[in-house]
């Protein structure tokens, strides 16, 4: 199996001519089924003019409406003004979310590989029946060779709901998505060692009335989580003032007060020299610190030499505006953020750098306070009825050898290099069920996710676009989108609970089928049926929803419904008895639990490397009309922005005599040079000693053909990961690159 | 009557939702657009200043667009809000020229079309698509000639500037600075 994985790698990467055969037959083979109009059971009742949906372009999961023309067809999305996600407002994505449905690159039929008489491989159009045929056989043998333990899902979609539950029905637990350890990770686990409780989805952060928020690389309305986006245009309303930490000039440092342009990878010691500040100032807040919190007296003498002079050496930023901007913080307090961001996987000691943002909130006393933090809610619904789990025999972590025990979830990374068999591994895992994750661009270190691919025995993919993961696939299931299927109820935490129902405007084109169809299907076949108990989605849904006093046809008619709050404040009473859940009952500055495992109590700023002459630190981020590489096809983002550049500061430019819209590769201090050519943008947002690039270009897949080969992949550079060694989250911002004008 | 509009800079991140949202709620071809965002950035590193703006037709009170379109197709319709009429249209492009803000476009359909401050739904009492979709809420919409009306509110409590005012077309599009 080794031997004919590793062919079908070389064969991906050198010649694609049986892909794109079958490609162009695929394609004749949609327009027929869109001609042909097919009605099924999804069909919509006619006098339903819009029908409810959440959003599946990016996680926020706004709920909305889509609107259908006279003619039948998808006209708009539109936010639905109940959803406090979106307040009726859908972002660029959202809105765009149509061209998910238009997408002729769509995948249309499941695929199946085929070794052809000549060696070559290539996919095969298949029914359903012989694509789930196919991973039955593959599934059943890995079980009984390996163990079900040594099957793995990674997902980041709706659709995890369902086949999570097909996998625990089967016996494993590696489940992970790579929001954890690429993504928000180590702001969780720096969170929950200071107050207990970590952030979740969308953050609590009372953004709506605050009178002080600071932005440490978050970029806010460049990322468009919508409601902080809403939420910071309201607060500059009200003459809010903001403080952004970034070594970009970005959109959020334009409408700031204080921009304070860092030197990248020293965030942590501007950090501890604001806490320096309101500690020796005696500007944090007295009474909340002592009744709340422990530790203060260690952090004192902790930080009693992490003075502005000291940080200034180091951040560039002068000592008088650290001052400046620590007394704005604390005239504002209790209504004060010190944002947590999101995407915070950058130097490998992220958790730490997180606590200390945790660690200003606290001596801040805006954690549980108005203008700070607000305590979310969440609505209870209960689950669909099944017979117990069986317990693993073991899961991911066991090849780990004792590392990152205090990762609260499954490390995408971690099941990844559990995949990949070494003398110290044991985990073997075999087969692996990929769901709207592109794992090529989402994982950093890409030979070693192709090392771990290469070493399976079985991988399906089950995805809406053929992104790039799908051509390393045995298996894909070629899933609808999110505006023709229902899905799990969305249950999300914010100021009051909501539950929102997604279902399908329009009848799957072509042969693509909803997740929960899939996994059930899979289930039966593989003996765990009684996992999924009925015969619909729409029972299932209806299920649930009658338990907490609604109904399918309820929903449907409202889309979102507002929930009770059982405890009606949104923040803490002024001197409340609070338990937090941490080992001293206390806000924990110094953090009991790190010295336990063996870490720092207290955050310490620790130098990182910097670029070699001729390189530069490669940053990247978000771009307000796209999310990561999903995005990167759709027809009606791409007509908002169809590649990315990288930016350039002037005078690096003038040195490399750079010009605006040329075409250069990047090469990473590994060697690696970006595949394709990106344009250089030239301009005075980037530092000189940094370059910039939207992550989420530079696709390598033909057959997406408005995404191929435009701009360059920040994902391909990334080659040093920075490993956090509390929770195993991938540090990637220590990365370097320089210029070359062609690819030999 | 006199419909106008205001676009506050200082909330503006340039996300281009009313692009989108303009192009879905009014069919406008992928590739074509009737409002697009611009930013500026000033200064040298460190010492920056950026502005977004999301840009469309003026609809300006005196119009150069109207007053060159040869078969009356181009008028004035409620409220100051400049049309095209499409069937009137027959492509020659004159008001293209003449825009001073480059706000008009050939439809792939042979006629010009241009931003309408969504008229279809302003006399449903709705907002402009851009307008109702902004997640910042940097847009306000309504009746000059209205003292209550969310623009006439707005530009009496704020800075503003109008683009190119030298060409004297009395643009109806307000930036807030």
């Amino acid at each position: 199996m080794g031997n004919s994985r590793r062919d079908f790698i070389k064969i991906s990467t050198l010649g694609t001519a049986g892909t794109i055969v079958g490609s162009k037959y695929l394609l004749a083979q949609g327009q027929q089924s869109i001609l042909e109009n097919p009605k099924g059971p999804w069909m919509m009742p006619k006098d339903l003019e819009r029908t409810p949906t959440y959003c599946e372009v990016c996680f926020w999961k706004c709920a909305g409406w889509t609107y259908k023309n006279a003619n039948g067809q998808i006209q708009k999305i539109i936010g639905n003004d109940d959803d406090p996600n979106s307040n009726g407002r859908f972002c660029p994505r959202g809105t765009g979310g149509v061209g998910m449905y238009f997408d002729e690159d769509r995948l249309k039929h499941p695929l199946i590989r085929i070794k052809n008489a000549d060696g070559t491989q290539s996919f095969k159009k298949a029914s359903w029946d012989e694509a789930f045929d196919y991973i039955q056989l593959k599934l059943e043998k890995v079980i009984e060779e390996h163990g079900p333990e040594c099957i793995a899902l990674f997902t980041h979609g709706s659709g995890g709901t369902y086949f999570g539950n097909l996998l625990k029905a089967l016996g494993s637990q590696n489940i992970t998505a790579p929001s954890y350890a690429q993504c928000r990770g180590p702001r969780e686990v720096g969170f929950i060692a200071t107050f207990g409780d970590g952030l979740s989805s969308p953050e609590p952060t009372d953004i709506r009335d605050t009178k002080c928020m600071v932005l440490i690389g978050s970029h806010i309305g460049e990322n468009m989580h919508n409601g902080h986006v809403q939420e910071m245009s309201d607060a500059i309303d009200k003459g809010a003032t903001i403080i952004t930490v970034d070594p970009r000039f970005s959109t959020a440092a334009g409408k700031s007060k204080y921009w304070l342009p860092i030197k990248p990878s020293t965030d942590l010691a501007l950090l501890m020299a604001w806490i320096h500040v309101l500690i020796y100032e005696e500007r944090y807040d007295k009474k909340y610190v002592e009744q709340y919190t422990f530790g203060f007296e260690q952090l004192k003498a902790h930080v009693k030499h992490m003075t502005p002079e000291w940080a200034y050496g180091i951040t560039t930023i002068k000592p008088q505006v650290i001052r400046e901007t620590a007394r704005e913080m604390s005239y504002a307090s209790p209504a004060t953020i010190i944002h947590p961001g999101r995407h915070v996987t950058w130097y490998g000691d992220d958790t730490q750098r997180l606590r200390a943002v945790a660690i200003l909130n606290a001596l801040l006393g805006s954690w549980g306070r108005r203008g700070g933090f607000y305590i979310p809610d969440k609505a209870k619904v209960p689950g669909v009825p099944h017979p117990p789990y069986p317990k693993p025999a073991r899961t991911w972590r066991d090849a780990m050898g004792g590392k990152y025990e205090l990762a609260d979830l499954a490390l995408a990374n971690g099941v990844c290099d559990a995949t990949v068999p070494s003398a110290t591994t044991d985990c073997g895992i075999k087969a692996w069920i990929v769901n709207g994750t592109n794992l090529i661009e989402t994982l950093p270190n890409r030979p070693n996710t192709l090392e771990a691919i290469n070493a399976l025995d079985l991988m399906v993919v089950v995805d809406t676009m053929p992104m790039e993961i799908t051509g390393y696939a045995d298996v894909i299931l070629p899933e609808c989108t999110y505006l023709e299927r229902y899905d799990s109820l969305r249950v999300t935490q914010h100021r009051e609970p909501t539950i929102s129902l997604r279902m399908p405007a329009m009848t799957p084109k072509y042969d693509s089928k909803p997740a929960w169809w899939m996994a059930k299907n899979l289930a039966d076949r593989l003996g765990k049926g009684d996992y999924f108990p009925f015969d619909s989605i729409e029972e299932e849904l209806d299920y649930q929803l009658k338990k907490v006093g609604s109904s399918l046809e309820e929903m449907q008619r409202i889309g979102v419904k507002k929930m009770d709050r059982p405890y009606d404040d949104l923040y803490y009473k002024d001197g409340e008895e609070i338990e937090f859940n941490t080992n001293t009952g206390k806000i924990e500055l110094y953090s009991t639990s790190l010295e336990e495992y063996g870490f720092d109590p207290m955050p310490k700023y620790t130098a990182h490397p910097e670029p070699p002459a001729g390189y530069y630190r490669l940053i990247y981020g978000r771009a307000p009309m796209h999310t990561f590489s999903r995005t990167a096809n759709n027809p009606n983002l791409t007509d908002l922005m169809d590649e990315n550049t990288v930016w350039v500061n002037p005078k690096v430019a003038k040195e490399w005599d750079l010009k605006n819209g040329q075409e250069v590769y990047l090469q990473n201090q590994d060697n690696v040079v970006s595949t394709f050519p990106i344009k250089v943008r030239v301009t005075e947002r980037i530092r000189w000693d940094s370059v910039y690039m939207v992550h989420g270009f530079g696709h390598s897949k033909k057959q997406l053909t408005r995404a191929y080969g435009r701009g360059a992949s920040d994902t391909e550079l990334i080659t040093n990961i920075m490993m956090d060694p509390i929770m195993g989250g991938t540090g990637m911002r220590g990365n370097f690159i320089t210029f070359r004008f062609n690819k030999a | 009557m006199r419909y106008a509009m205001a676009v506050d800079t200082k909330k503006c991140v340039g996300c281009s939702d009313c692009v989108v949202a303009c192009q879905t709620e009014n069919d406008v071809p992928i590739g074509y657009c009737r409002d697009w965002i611009v930013e500026v950035t000033d200064g040298t590193y460190p010492q920056l200043e950026l502005e977004h703006r999301s840009e469309r037709c003026n609809h300006c009170e005196n119009s150069p667009c109207v007053r060159c379109c040869p078969t009356g197709a181009s008028h004035y319709s409620d409220g100051g809000i400049v049309m095209v009429t499409k069937n009137k249209c027959i492509g020659c492009g004159a008001c293209i020229a003449s825009c001073p803000y480059d706000a008009r476009y050939t439809h792939p359909k042979g006629y010009v079309d241009k931003c309408t401050f969504c008229i279809h739904r302003v006399q449903k009492g709705q907002q402009p698509a851009c307008v109702a979709v902004c997640p910042t809420k940097c847009m306000y919409f309504g009746d000059l000639d209205d003292p209550n009306s969310d623009v006439s509110k707005v530009i009496k409590k704020r800075k503003y500037k109008t683009l190119i005012p030298e060409a004297g077309t009395k643009p109806q599009l307000y930036f807030l600075i």
